[in-house]
């Protein structure tokens, strides 16, 4: 369970404070496909770097499982990020090494035997569905292949929760689909919580079963999707719904 | 043409011999020295990921202060030092001194130029695997930018290939000490432009033979 508890995120810039969060509250729990949307610079992104630890908040507290991440350090910090996948916005793989090379490299960081990770790479390329691309660059894959190498990447440390930027605002529809189908299928076959942050409504419909609405750097609603989308509260998700002003 | 080479084939063949030796010699030294000092000019860089802009302010100065003094100047300025390490002045070996030091820090900026092409979401998904700075160090930046390390280690050889030709100047050996001694010395014109085109043919061959290795090294782009 991921608790989210009056986080707020300032950014010191040029032109002085940027309010990205402000005071934010919200609990994921285990097992959810959590999504989060907002539009362009809501401060979803930023949401995400807090809670994959490569922000550091302004105030308040991120707590998984009850655990204080900001108070952490180290290989403690280090413990935490293997507990937690992250699949970004730009991919971020590595261009001069394969698809396997990839995905093997966070089994790689401690002491490791090499057939098993072996194994498990095979195992996770079989998953995402690209046994037949272990041995080639990222540079020879399409967007959906290369998603699906991060996604793999990131599921490699058999993580509790994975973040999701934009996964799927660079692909066509029918690459959306599937990789929106491979997430559920990661949910519920491996029981991972997924974060899911977003633009696209369609993104949170098809698969979050709980949601939060970011607009301006606060959460302006949160619940149950179909709640929601039945009867949508906030000005924003009214306009996202495409629901008239009454 | 015969007459020629009968005449000075062995010393302009002894004259690339030693060019390349000076060149490569020091260039493996320059980057043993380089390399490691490039990667602490990026990492201390504000938002680097051992972030220490004071250090990276001082260390920085230094390395701009070594890089501008002439190349001239430095080679006599650290004479003490040459005889201390080569325990001569003089020849191809103690040139090595100089040419080291006069290269390093030239290295060590190519380096640090080749590291920041790295996009900084790859150091970012690294982090979030839990790796430690050394792992980013070795398998994420030194890994990403081999193509653009070796195109620098091109630049950085010829540069030194450029140096040598000082050296040669002041007894050194090598193609330069040969054009200079018999093209300014003694006037002999046809001997200098050999030299001068065998320099040329050297800077053409490094350039070639590294910016292929670089080329196939890259897995971009196929
Ligand atoms: N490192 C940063 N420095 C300054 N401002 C930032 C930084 N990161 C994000 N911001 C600002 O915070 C706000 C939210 O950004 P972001 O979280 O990226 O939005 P989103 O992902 O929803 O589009 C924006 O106004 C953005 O300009
Ligand atoms: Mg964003």
């Amino acid at each position: 369970m991921i608790e989210i508890e009056h986080l707020s995120k300032v950014f010191q810039d040029k032109n002085g404070r940027v309010m990205a969060l402000e005071d934010v509250s919200a609990t994921i729990r285990d097992g959810d496909i959590f999504g989060v949307i907002g539009m362009s610079g809501a401060g979803k992104s930023t949401l995400l770097r807090c809670l994959c630890l490569l922000e550091k908040p302004t105030a308040g507290r991120i707590l998984l499982d009850g655990k204080d991440l900001s108070a952490l350090r180290g290989s403690e910090l280090r413990a935490a990020r293997r507990r937690m996948g992250v699949v970004f916005q730009g991919y971020n793989l590595l261009m001069q090494k394969t698809v396997a090379e990839n995905v093997a490299f966070p089994l790689k960081l401690d002491k490791y035997d090499k057939a098993a990770v072996a194994a498990r790479v095979a195992e996770l390329l079989e998953l995402v569905g690209l046994a037949d691309k272990a041995a080639s660059y990222p540079s020879q894959l399409s967007g959906g292949q290369k998603q699906r190498v991060a996604l793999a990447r990131a599921l490699a440390s058999d993580p509790e929760v994975l973040l999701c930027d934009e996964p799927t605002s660079a692909l066509d529809p029918l690459t959306t689909r599937s990789v929106l189908e491979l997430l559920q299928d990661i949910n519920r076959k491996l029981g991972v919580t997924i974060v899911i942050i977003t633009h696209e409504l369609d993104v949170v419909r098809r698969i979050c079963n709980r949601m939060v609405v970011i607009d301006e750097s606060r959460f302006v609603e949160q619940g149950d999707t179909a709640a929601i989308f039945a009867d949508p509260q906030s000005r924003i998700a009214r306009l996202l719904l495409g629901k008239k002003e009454d | 043409m015969q007459a020629f080479l009968n005449e000075y084939g062995m010393l302009l063949l002894g004259g690339v011999g030693e060019t390349l030796f000076m060149t490569l010699a020091p260039t493996l030294c320059a980057y043993l020295l380089g390399l490691p000092m490039g990667v602490l000019l990026t990492v201390t860089k504000a938002g680097g990921i051992a972030e220490a802009p004071r250090f990276n302010a001082v260390f920085g100065w230094l390395v701009n202060i070594l890089r501008s003094l002439p190349f001239m100047i430095l080679m006599i300025f650290i004479i003490p030092f040459t005889r201390l390490i080569a325990g001569t002045s003089i020849g191809a070996t103690a040139a090595c001194v100089p040419l080291t030091v006069a290269a390093a820090p030239f290295v060590a900026r190519m380096v640090e130029q080749s590291l920041e092409e790295i996009d900084r979401g790859t150091v970012e998904a690294a982090r979030c695997m839990g790796a430690t700075n050394w792992q980013i160090v070795t398998r994420v930046l030194l890994v990403e930018s081999v193509p653009s390390l070796l195109r620098g280690l091109s630049i950085s050889t010829i540069t030194i290939l450029g140096y040598t030709a000082i050296t040669g100047a002041v007894g050194a050996g090598g193609l330069g000490n040969i054009a200079f001694r018999f093209g300014y010395q003694r006037y002999q014109k046809d001997l200098m432009y050999v030299t001068i085109l065998l320099l040329i043919l050297l800077v053409c061959l490094i350039q070639g033979v590294f910016n292929r290795i670089a080329r196939h090294a890259d897995k971009r782009s196929r």
